[in-house]
């Protein structure tokens, strides 16, 4: 079955104010859409949203997947309905080992109906496949025995975000500016990290700013976010046209949105 | 001076702390070089934290919630404290006549003074109601088959037989006031290490017990310090000589198990010079309703160029009175570790102290406390400098949970003549839930100039961004809380013996998700 992640008339506020206005978009399993836009356009918002977010309150419109309403759903719930978000800023849990929350995670993520205290998938078979994918994107093992992002560089905060894509297998990833602050070696190693992930089964939504991670995962869809609404949506080369040529005539296209972004920026500066 | 390093687990306790928090406090102090120079400070921080966050998860609640019949005890002292009842005990015992007048002068000492007025809340001690002496056994027993059947029920439900087959290397299980089961591996002995309960000590050792008893610690330093040299029963009695070192940690469990049973080991560890010693006691005590008295003291000298940890966990039940005194004394080139858990108790005040007594001895202390509901841990350390050229280091850690109030009470003490020393402080806070509570009270007293001493305190809510992300990776809000949780306390299991650190994530475990079910 082909799954579907469905976002339709999307309101988010972030306390009192409102920064999404009404998001619409389909993302089917297998799809890579990219989402971009100007500062203050609410793409980490979507994002955040779709994860789950307790800051961030939906106030109209909903979350699907395959047609279950999970925008009430706790984030853990839908992690286990195949929800990923790679975070812009990963945090650091000091103390917990890489290896002990990655096992944790996953035998959650696989067994949708684990009870809690429930066994935990076997060692054996969890530290080949971990060894395997931390192989394949060119990982020290040792960073199976760290405490988790703690004292991590920010590529390898970066590349530990895609550890956990690859070990959690999601339907649905988003990725929040994976490749910001990143060097060109580290952009190139999470770039073609992905697109060893991303396939049939995947459905991947890649909020960025820059270039280098679609020249490897090309977009079917890009959508153009202002003012907390998708303002154009086109292919590959739209992303290709907004990169070279900025957001100036899109916001001239979009007068009321680019207004609504103008606040949202404004209010952030102070 | 020697380059002073940091034993591997301090390493990195700086990037333990948690980093993204709702509230944090941190201060730092840092003082270098006034003569003359005494200095106090009290610090007190209640940490405001946001309400919304619904960590039902369960901390200080009782696992080992069972206990044996109260029938078989061999002999019991009725209630309370008075002359009769010390002398009693030492007659028992069999005691030589100058341990029975320490006793009686201990117990005039502890009349005389008054309580506390600082620390926890002691009011409803009544030390009237309280057993002073109980004797499970007749014999002390040498092999595990001869355990009467209740008693090893007992041990089989807290793990001792498998523990002992795989990492212990002798066992002191003290069973109410009196070591009923103790063995020890021979090459121990034939090395000439003494480890036995502390009762056999004054009987087979009487010279080197005597040399050391009460040097450390006299019954005039407090007025618990007291207590227990009046009525003290039971503990260990380590003994390692010059030049030995036992590579496996020597350990012992031992538990409270009679109502209104007061506890009152007596542990006296010497480290000879150039030898090692890790020594670890575990308690695990079942639940009673009214009040229960639990009053140790541990003395320990660490002889020139010896090292010396000693680590204690402790899951006192809700009741229980948990009021220790433990300090050693650390000679030249020594070195001195306390590691400290707490878990459980209605209050504990422990502060493990080292003095620094010859050029080039280090203490370090590194403490860990849970307080749950109706719990308060009062617990730090203290590190006296008496000579030049010595260094410590304090990390405590502290979580606060469903009520619970844990405080830190440390004292660094740079005494006069004491030049080119070093002192770090370190504490950790950590707060579930807006009900709970953390104080910080560190006394610093600096007699001396060129010293470096740095006092750092943070106090941290459950950060929700830490919750938000393990909960995107598919783990329930309890896996997440206990997560976060175990890894703030990670510094100190990982210092643990393997079936130490193992019980203990498993607590926590058990704990964290017990609450949701």
């Amino acid at each position: 079955m082909n799954s579907v992640l469905k976002i339709s008339e999307l309101h988010v506020s972030v306390g009192e104010t409102p920064i999404l206005k009404g998001v619409n978009m389909e993302i089917r399993q297998g799809e890579i859409h990219a989402l971009m836009g100007p500062n203050g356009s609410g793409k980490s918002t979507l994002a955040y949203a779709l994860a789950g977010h307790p800051n961030y309150t939906v106030t109209e419109g909903s979350i699907e997947i395959d047609g279950v309403n999970v925008t009430e759903m706790e984030p853990n719930e839908r992690a286990r309905l195949g929800m990923f978000l790679a975070f812009q800023y990963p945090v650091v849990i000091p103390g917990v080992k890489v290896a002990d929350f990655l096992r944790h995670a996953v035998t959650n993520v696989r067994n949708p109906d684990r009870k809690e205290g429930e066994g935990l998938i076997g060692m054996r078979e969890f530290r080949k496949e971990i060894r395997e994918r931390m192989t394949e994107l060119g990982m020290d093992l040792e960073f199976a025995r760290r405490y988790l992002n703690d004292g991590f560089s920010g590529g390898e905060k970066k590349r530990m975000e895609i550890l956990q894509l690859a070990m959690l297998q999601p339907r649905f990833a988003i990725l929040d500016e994976t490749d910001s602050g990143l060097d060109s070696d580290a952009v190139r190693v999470v770039s073609e990290g992905l697109a060893k992930l991303a396939g049939p089964e995947m459905g991947v939504l890649i909020i960025t700013h820059h270039e280098r991670l679609l020249e490897f995962n090309p977009p079917q869809f890009t959508h153009v976010m202002l003012g907390g609404r998708i303002v154009e949506t086109g292919d590959a080369a739209l992303a290709h046209d907004l990169h070279a040529n900025g957001y100036a005539t899109v916001r001239a296209r979009h007068p009321e949105a680019d207004a609504d972004n103008a606040r949202v920026e404004a209010a952030a500066a102070v | 001076m020697p380059g002073w390093k940091l034993p591997p687990q301090f390493e990195d306790s700086r990037e333990h702390r948690l980093q993204d928090q709702w509230f944090e406090l941190r201060f730092k102090i840092k003082i270098t070089g006034k003569a003359g120079f005494l200095w106090k400070r009290t610090m007190s921080t209640d940490a405001p934290v946001k309400t919304d966050v619904k960590s039902n998860v369960e901390f200080g609640s009782y696992k080992y919630g069972f206990h044996d019949s109260m029938d078989n005890y061999a002999f019991k002292s009725r209630k309370g404290l008075d002359a009769e009842i010390v002398r009693q005990i030492s007659e028992l015992k069999g005691e030589p006549e100058w341990m029975t007048d320490f006793r009686l002068e201990s117990l005039a000492i502890f009349e005389s003074r008054p309580m506390p007025s600082w620390g926890g809340d002691m009011s409803d001690l009544n030390f009237q109601d309280i057993f002073y002496y109980m004797k499970a056994a007749n014999e002390q027993e040498t092999s595990w088959d001869d355990v009467p059947e209740d008693i090893r029920r007992t041990y089989d439900r807290l793990g001792i037989p498998e523990a002992e087959k795989k990492y212990l290397s002798g066992v002191k299980a003290q069973y109410d006031s009196e070591v009923v089961y103790g063995s020890l591996q021979e090459d121990l002995s034939k090395q000439g290490v003494i480890f036995t309960d502390t009762d056999s000590a004054l009987r087979d050792h009487p010279d080197l017990f005597r040399e050391y008893f009460a040097t450390i610690i006299p019954p005039g330093d407090n007025k618990f310090a007291a207590l227990n040299s009046a009525v003290w029963s039971g503990g260990s009695f380590i003994y390692i000589p010059k030049g030995v070192k036992i590579e496996f940690p020597l350990q012992a469990y031992f538990r409270i198990n009679s109502q209104n049973m007061g506890q009152f080991e007596r542990t006296l560890i010497i480290v000879d010079e150039g030898a090692a010693v890790h020594y670890v006691e575990g308690c695990t005590a079942p639940t009673y309703s009214s009040n229960s008295l639990h009053s140790a003291v541990v003395e320990i000298v660490v002889k020139r160029g010896a090292r010396c940890r000693y680590t204690t966990i402790q899951n006192w039940s809700s009741n229980v009175y948990n009021l220790v005194t433990k300090r050693a004394m650390a000679y030249g080139d020594s070195l001195m570790e306390w590691i400290d858990g707490n878990l459980g108790s209605k209050l504990t005040m422990k502060y493990p102290a080292i003095w620094l007594m010859e050029p080039g001895a280090r203490g370090e202390t590194l403490s860990i406390a849970f307080a749950g509901h109706g719990q308060h841990q009062d617990a730090g350390a203290k590190m006296v400098h008496c000579a030049p050229n010595t260094s410590s280091r304090i990390i405590s850690k502290s979580i606060s949970r469903t009520g619970g109030r844990s405080s830190y009470r440390g004292l660094v003490k740079i005494q006069k003549g004491a030049t080119n020393c070093k002192s770090n402080v370190v504490c950790d806070a950590l707060i579930l839930d807006p009900a709970s509570r953390s104080d910080t009270y560190p006394y610093i007293e600096v007699e001396e100039q060129e010293v470096s001493i740095e006092h750092e305190a943070s106090v941290s809510k459950i950060g929700e961004e830490q919750l938000f992300y393990l909960m995107s990776r598919g783990l329930s809000e309890a896996e997440a809380s206990a997560m976060i949780v175990t890894g703030f306390i990670e510094p100190l299991v990982k210092e643990l013996p393997m079936e130490y650190a193992v019980e203990m994530n498993r607590l926590i475990e058990l704990q964290m998700e017990g609450s949701v079910g």
